[in-house]
């Protein structure tokens, strides 16, 4: 009899080993999070962007990158955001930026919520959008005189390439 | 080199030998949980022990090299990753070849000697079926849940380290668990990468039990010979899935 009891607790002991570790040190979660959608976005450059980055809202995450892929008519990059519903709708003029996480962080998307009624659904595209900032090209502009260095706007994205990308 | 290719082939055929006679038969579950218990059940121990304690110590060494860059917070990344990757079968399939797979060799291997594998035969009981499948079945079922347990004492032992000990936020670790450990691409490899190891370190040791010199030098050189191409095999094998999955 002995040997059976220890090995329904031994397998007792493995699978619930097994789910806590699940539920305490990975996404679980946030994979079973609920009812999902997905908003597509265009950027010129994505910068250091890599799949399951996370999208925030006011720095809540509220989303990850799902996937990135290449438009080949228009050489600019077609990333698919998985937003999870619980979030609330998104209205349908909230732009989309990536952003980095301190000086040396990982990139992100934050969206900013717009002001429309009208709310983006499963498959809408964010319209405005605005790349990822490459610190190089700004050093570049500031040091050779590009983005005139009185101005308080000197090192602002605006420096390096326009805020908004019309469709 | 011949000799090396030599060994391989038989492994491989016993291996195929193992396979064919998978099948259940009377009383194959009972030997499969006698096996369980002395291979999986009575090696909790010292895979939990050593869990904690590689959770422990990777919480110091990783924290000591953290604050340096002012990342302390990636604590839980950084032992997450490294444990479900790499370290958490690994190390638990060498504590597992070291504590059963030596028994196992040892056990075939006396039966080879004292002709009870010779006696199996005499009564039409296939020996392969009758002593190898229960050992190499409990191994590969065995291997995954030592890797959890293993795994879970790690990753509460650090968190005990970091939290208790060297002043960390819970919330910081846990979260930065949760943040970067992804489900299926780290966690459930984990499992994948047990499971390979638990067929093949059992394989391995009833390989050289079961065709042990039947002497009793020929017992300790199998068992010998089980540990030392375990160990080996786990680490080259590790080598070649990580590369396949990462």
């Amino acid at each position: 009899m002995k040997p059976e009891i220890g090995v329904g607790a031994f397998i007792l002991l493995g699978f619930g080993c097994a789910l806590a570790l699940a539920f305490s040190s990975t996404d679980v979660r946030s994979r079973l999070g609920g009812a999902s959608y997905s908003v597509t976005a265009r950027f010129s450059n994505l910068g250091e962007l890599r799949l399951r980055a996370p999208v925030k809202i006011a720095g809540v995450k509220i989303g990850e990158v799902a996937d990135i892929r290449l438009d080949p008519e228009r050489y600019d990059a077609i990333v698919s955001l998985r937003l999870s519903a619980d979030a609330g709708a998104l209205p349908a003029d909230s732009s989309a930026a990536i952003n980095t996480a301190g000086l040396l962080g990982e990139r992100y998307i934050a969206i900013s919520p717009g002001g429309e009624l009208e709310v983006l659904g499963d498959g809408d595209e964010i319209v405005l959008t605005q790349s990822a900032i490459v610190l190089e090209n700004l050093i570049g502009k500031y040091m050779f005189g590009n983005g005139k260095p009185g101005t308080p706007d000197a090192t602002a994205p605006g420096a390096d390439s326009p805020s908004t990308e019309t469709p | 080199m011949r000799e090396i290719l030599r060994q391989l082939g038989a492994l491989g055929l016993f291996g195929l030998r193992i396979i064919s006679s998978l099948a259940p038969q009377r009383g194959s579950g009972h030997d499969l949980v006698r096996q369980l218990y002395s291979v999986g059940a009575r090696s909790i121990p010292i895979v939990a022990v050593g869990g904690a304690f590689v959770g422990l110590v990777m919480s110091l060494q990783g924290y000591r090299t953290l604050t340096t860059f002012g990342a302390s917070n990636a604590l839980g990344t950084l032992l997450g990753l490294s444990l479900f990757r790499e370290l958490g079968p690994v190390l638990a399939a060498l504590l597992f070849c070291g504590r059963a797979c030596s028994s196992m060799a040892a056990e075939l291997g006396l039966m080879r000697t004292t002709d009870q594998i010779t006696a199996l035969e005499m009564m039409a009981i296939d020996p392969v079926r009758k002593a190898v499948v229960p050992r190499f079945l409990a191994g590969v079922i065995a291997m995954p849940i030592l890797t959890a347990v293993f795994c879970a004492f790690a990753i509460f032992g650090g968190s005990v380290q970091a939290v208790w000990v060297l002043g960390l936020d819970p919330g910081h670790y846990w979260a930065a668990l949760q943040g970067s450990v992804s489900l299926v691409d780290d966690y459930g490899q984990a499992f994948v990468k047990a499971a390979v190891f638990g067929a093949v370190l059992s394989l391995i040791a009833t390989h050289a039990g079961y065709h042990a010199q039947p002497t009793i030098e020929g017992t300790s050189r199998a068992t010998t010979g089980a540990v030392v191409q375990g160990s080996l095999m786990v680490l080259f094998l590790d080598f070649l899935l990580s590369a396949l999955f990462y």
